[in-house]
C-alpha cells in the first residue's frame, strides 16, 4: 500500500454523489477525523457554489443555450457539459438533454453500457453519452474538486474507495472500475454500500458499537436511496475474544427509491386537481413533485397536522394570480407511502410481478412491486439458511423458521428520515419475528442517513490499514456458466444445460478459485459466449460442481461472458480445450480467464455489456 | 515582508522607471483625490511614509479629504436578489399588485415566498442572534460595549454599565456563502426570460 495521506471515500449514488475523507496521519484509533468535501459546482449559469452533495446529473446544453464563460468551474474553462446542481435544474425544464440515473443504466443488462444511448429520448442532434461516460464525468468532477481543494495532496496519490450497491453484478462492478480509471483514479477498492453504512455507524459510535452489538447478532441493513433499495445481512461473531463482522447475504437489485415515492404522491395530487378541472402541464407537475416532497416530509415527520397545503406556482411572473393551491392530507400520504411502499404485510408475502404504469418510464427495469416490505420479506425468506454454516450460529435460528431472523436493524438513505417509515419497517419486521416466537430486532440508532455511505467508505480506507474492525464475507454470490450436458441429442429438443460452478460463494478480495476439472472447447479466432449465472443462496457449491436443475430463485442469469482466442500459433477454427479460472481482484471485481490445458497462456474472459443476452449461445 | 530590509528608500529609480512613475503619477493625481492630497503634501515637504499613517498623529494635512463613505460593489446585492427570485419568486411577488386578490390567494403565494426565502437565508448565510439571552430578560452592558452590536433605546442617560430589558436579540451573519461568479457574468440579469420551444 502506498504512503497515501488521505483515505477518500466516494459514494457514487443514483441521484447524489458525495466525497468524504479521513486524514490517515492525524487520526487516533477510535476517533478518526472524518470530513465531507464541499463540492464546488455550477448552481446557475456563471455561479459556482460549494454543496455537500453533487447531484448525479449530466446536462448536455445546446450550443446557443448559455452565454460564453457561463460554465466556468474553478478548475476548468468550458467543458461543454454540466454536472451537478445546475444540470439537475436545467434538466427539469429540458429533459431531452438530461442524463439521470446513470448508475441504474450501468447495471441494466438490456442495453450496451458502453454505447452512447443517454439521454434515451434525446433528439438526434444531441451528442449522447454512454452510461459509462456519464459515470466517468461524475467521478472526474469529484476528483477535480478534490485536487482544487488539496493542491498539496493530489487525488491520484490517495487511497480511494468507491461504493457500489451490494447487488451489483460482476459486469457492473467492472464498469464502475472502468469509469474510475477513465476519470484518472488511482488503484481503488470497491465497497458495498450497506457495508459502508455499517462502517459509518461504527465510526459514529466512537467505539461504543462494541457495547451495542453482541456475538450472535444478525444485523439487517435496509438502504433505500433515491433510486434503489439494497439489503444486506451482517452477522456478529466472537473470535479469540474480539468481535468480528461477517456479511452473509445481499439482496437483489431493486430499482425502487425515494424518487418513486415523491412521484407517486405528485400523481395522486395531480389526479385530485384534475378531478376539479385543473390540469397541470409538465412544468407544473415537476413543481408539484417538489412541493409534495416537502409536504410529505412534514407529514411523515410526525407534525401531527391533518394536512399540509400545497402551492404550485405559475410559471409566468404573475405569482399570486397564477398559483394553484391544494393540499396533501395525512391520509393520502399514509395511503400512498405507508400502504403503497411500506405495507404491513406478512412474512410470507412476496413481490407481485405486474407492470405498474406509474413507475415504468425511460426503459429502466423499475421494480414492478412498489412495496419495500414485500421485497424485504422475499429477501429474508430466500436467505433463511444463510447462517447455517457460520461458526457460532448453528442452532441460533429456530428450526422451521420461515425466514432468517435478524436481531438488529440499521437504516440508510434519506427515506428513513421520516420516523413514520422507519417505525413502520421496524414494526413490520418485529411482527414477523413475533409470529415465529422470536424477540424484536433492535434499532441501531445514530446513523447519518445522507452521508453515511461516503463517510463509511473513507473510514474503510483506514480499516484496510488494519485500524478498526473489518467486515468479512467475500463475494456474496457463487458464479456458474452453462455447459451442454453430454447426453445424446434428441431431435427437436435443445440439449439440456447444466450449470458449472466456476467461483464459489465467499471469495475474499485478492484470492483465486481453484481450476475446475471440466474442460471447455474454445474456437480459435471466434468469440465464444457462455451463459453466466449467479446464486446468492448456494453457499456449498465448490468449483466444478455441476447442477442439472435449479429453481429460478436459486440462479439468476447475468450478462453472458465471452472469450476470443487469438489465432497466434494456431489455425483459426481449431478447437482448443481450456479451463476457466476465476479470481477476485484487490479492487473487488471478478476476473475470469481461459487457461489452455496445454501451455501457460491466459486469456481474459469479458463480460458482455452490450445488452445482447438473448443472442448469447450456450 | 516582515524580514525585508528596513531601509525606507531603495536604490534610486532609473530614468525609465522614473518615466513610468511620472505617467503613473499623472493619472493617479487626476483620478484619485486621496493620492493627490498625499502628493501635494510630499511636494510641500511634510512627507510622512506614503501609506496610511497608523500610529503617529500626523499634523492635519491641509484640506482633509471628507470622511469616506464607501459604496459597495452592487454585484453581491444583485446576486442575492437573483437567488430570492429563483427560490422564492420574491420579485414576482412584490411587483404584483395585491388589489383584486383575497387573503387566501395572497396567503398561498406567501407560502412559496416564505419557504423560498427561508431556503436562501439558510443556505447562504449563517445567521445567529447577537445576544443569547431570552427577549424580555434584564441585560447589563459593560463600559466599552460594541455600539454596533447593541443599540440603546429609551432613557439613554448616565454612563456604563447600562442595565435594561432586551427588546430584540438582534441578528448577525456569522458566515456568508454567496456563489462565486464567472468572469463576465452579468449579475444585473436577476432572472432570464424563459422561452419554451
Amino acid at each position: 500500500m502506498t504512503a497515501a495521506r488521505y483515505a477518500i471515500g466516494i459514494d457514487l449514488g443514483t441521484t447524489h454523489s458525495a466525497l468524504s475523507h479521513v486524514d490517515l496521519a492525524a487520526s487516533d484509533d477510535d476517533r478518526p477525523v472524518l470530513q465531507v468535501l464541499p463540492i464546488p459546482q455550477l448552481t446557475a449559469p456563471g455561479a459556482v457554489e460549494n454543496l455537500p452533495l453533487l447531484p448525479s446529473f449530466l446536462y448536455l446544453p445546446h450550443a446557443d443555450e448559455l452565454a460564453p464563460g457561463e460554465l466556468t468551474l474553478p478548475w476548468a474553462e468550458e467543458r461543454g457539459h454540466v454536472v451537478g446542481e445546475l444540470a439537475r435544474r436545467r434538466g427539469a425544464t429540458t429533459p431531452i438533454r438530461l442524463v439521470s440515473s446513470a448508475k441504474s443504466w450501468l447495471c441494466h443488462s438490456g442495453i450496451d453500457r458502453r454505447a452512447a444511448v443517454l439521454p434515451p429520448d434525446a433528439p438526434p442532434e444531441v451528442a449522447r453519452v454512454s452510461p459509462l461516460e456519464a459515470s466517468t464525468r461524475y467521478l472526474q468532477h469529484l476528483r477535480d474538486a478534490w485536487d482544487a481543494a488539496h493542491p498539496d495532496a493530489p487525488f491520484a496519490e490517495q487511497d480511494v474507495t468507491v461504493t457500489i450497491p451490494a447487488s451489483f453484478d460482476p459486469a457492473a462492478r467492472e464498469l464502475t472500475l472502468e469509469a474510475a480509471q477513465a476519470a484518472g483514479y488511482p488503484a481503488l477498492t470497491l465497497l458495498e454500500e450497506p457495508q459502508s453504512a455499517l462502517y459509518s455507524w461504527i465510526e459514529a459510535s466512537g467505539g461504543g458499537w462494541r457495547k451495542q452489538v453482541r456475538p450472535g447478532d444478525v444485523i439487517l441493513v435496509v438502504d433505500v436511496g433515491g433510486g434503489t433499495s439494497d439489503f444486506s445481512l451482517i452477522a456478529v461473531l466472537e473470535r479469540e475474544g474480539s468481535l468480528e463482522l461477517h456479511r452473509v447475504a445481499v439482496g437483489e437489485h431493486i430499482l425502487l427509491g425515494g424518487d418513486n415515492m415523491d412521484l407517486a404522491l405528485a400523481h395522486t395530487v395531480a389526479r385530485k386537481l384534475a378531478a376539479n378541472g385543473t390540469n397541470l402541464d409538465a412544468w407544473q407537475l415537476r413543481a408539484l413533485t417538489h412541493a409534495c416532497r416537502g409536504a410529505k416530509e412534514r407529514l411523515l415527520g410526525g407534525s401531527g397536522a391533518p394536512a399540509e397545503p400545497i402551492v404550485v406556482p405559475s410559471r409566468g411572473s404573475k405569482l399570486i394570480g397564477g398559483a394553484i393551491r391544494t393540499e396533501l392530507t395525512h391520509d393520502e400520504v399514509a395511503a400512498v407511502i405507508l400502504e403503497g411502499f411500506f405495507p404491513a404485510v406478512a412474512a410470507d408475502a412476496r413481490p407481485v410481478s405486474r407492470v405498474r404504469a406509474g413507475l415504468a418510464q425511460l426503459g429502466l427495469p423499475y421494480a414492478q412491486d412498489a412495496a419495500v416490505t414485500r421485497h424485504l420479506a422475499a429477501f429474508l425468506g430466500r436467505q433463511q439458511d444463510a447462517l447455517r454454516t457460520l461458526e457460532g450460529f448453528a442452532g441460533r435460528q429456530p428450526e422451521g423458521a420461515g425466514f432468517l431472523h435478524p436481531t438488529a436493524l440499521l437504516f440508510n438513505g434519506g427515506v428513513f428520515k421520516s420516523p413514520l417509515l422507519a417505525e413502520r419497517t421496524l414494526a413490520t419486521l418485529n411482527a414477523w419475528l413475533a409470529a415465529e416466537g422470536a424477540g424484536p430486532a433492535r434499532l441501531l440508532a445514530g446513523a447519518d442517513l445522507d452521508l453515511a455511505v461516503a463517510r463509511g467508505a473513507a473510514y474503510y480506507g483506514r480499516v484496510r490499514r488494519g485500524r478498526g474492525v473489518r467486515i468479512r464475507g467475500g463475494t456474496a454470490f457463487a458464479y456458474y456458466i452453462a455447459v451442454e450436458s453430454a447426453m445424446p441429442a434428441v431431435p427437436g429438443l435443445e440439449p439440456p444445460v447444466q450449470a458449472l460452478c466456476i467461483a464459489p460463494f465467499g471469495m475474499e478480495e485478492g484470492t483465486d478459485a481453484p481450476l475446475p476439472a471440466l474442460e471447455l472447447g474454445l474456437v480459435v479466432g471466434e468469440p465464444v459466449h457462455f451463459r453466466f449465472f449467479a446464486s446468492s443462496v448456494r453457499r456449498q457449491d465448490a468449483v466444478g460442481t455441476l447442477l442439472d436443475s435449479w429453481s429460478p430463485d436459486e440462479l439468476q442469469e447475468l450478462d453472458a461472458i465471452s472469450a476470443t482466442l487469438p489465432p497466434e500459433g494456431r489455425s483459426p477454427g481449431d478447437l482448443v480445450p481450456v479451463r476457466l479460472h476465476a479470481r477476485v481482484t484487490e479492487a473487488g471485481t471478478l476476473e475470469l480467464e481461459a487457461l489452455p490445458v496445454s501451455g501457460g497462456e491466459r486469456w481474459k474472459v469479458e463480460f458482455d455489456v452490450r445488452g445482447e443476452r438473448e443472442a448469447a449461445s450456450a | 515582508m516582515a524580514d525585508s530590509p528596513s531601509t525606507p528608500h531603495g536604490p534610486p529609480p532609473s530614468f525609465f522607471q522614473r518615466l513610468g512613475m511620472a505617467f503613473g503619477a499623472f493619472s493617479a493625481v487626476l483620478g484619485d483625490a486621496g493620492f493627490a492630497a498625499r502628493f501635494a503634501a510630499l511636494r510641500r515637504g511634510t512627507a510622512a511614509p506614503p501609506s496610511a499613517p497608523v500610529a503617529a498623529p500626523v499634523p492635519a494635512p491641509a484640506p482633509a479629504a471628507a470622511p469616506a463613505l464607501k459604496t459597495l460593489d452592487s454585484s453581491a446585492a444583485l446576486q442575492l436578489l437573483a437567488l430570492l427570485q429563483r427560490e422564492a419568486r420574491l420579485i414576482d411577488f412584490t411587483r404584483e399588485s395585491l388589489a383584486g386578490y383575497d387573503d387566501a390567494q395572497i396567503g398561498a403565494a406567501a407560502r412559496l415566498v416564505h419557504e423560498g426565502c427561508a431556503k436562501v437565508l439558510r443556505e447562504h448565510f449563517d445567521i445567529v442572534p447577537v445576544r443569547s439571552e431570552a427577549e424580555g430578560s434584564r441585560v447589563t452592558l459593560p463600559a466599552g460595549f460594541d455600539a454596533a452590536l447593541v443599540r440603546l433605546t429609551g432613557n439613554v442617560t448616565g454612563s456604563a454599565p447600562f442595565t435594561g430589558s432586551l427588546a430584540h436579540r438582534g441578528w448577525r451573519a456569522a458566515e456568508v456563502k454567496l456563489p462565486r461568479l464567472a468572469e463576465g457574468h452579468d449579475a444585473r440579469v436577476l432572472a432570464p426570460a424563459e422561452v419554451e420551444l
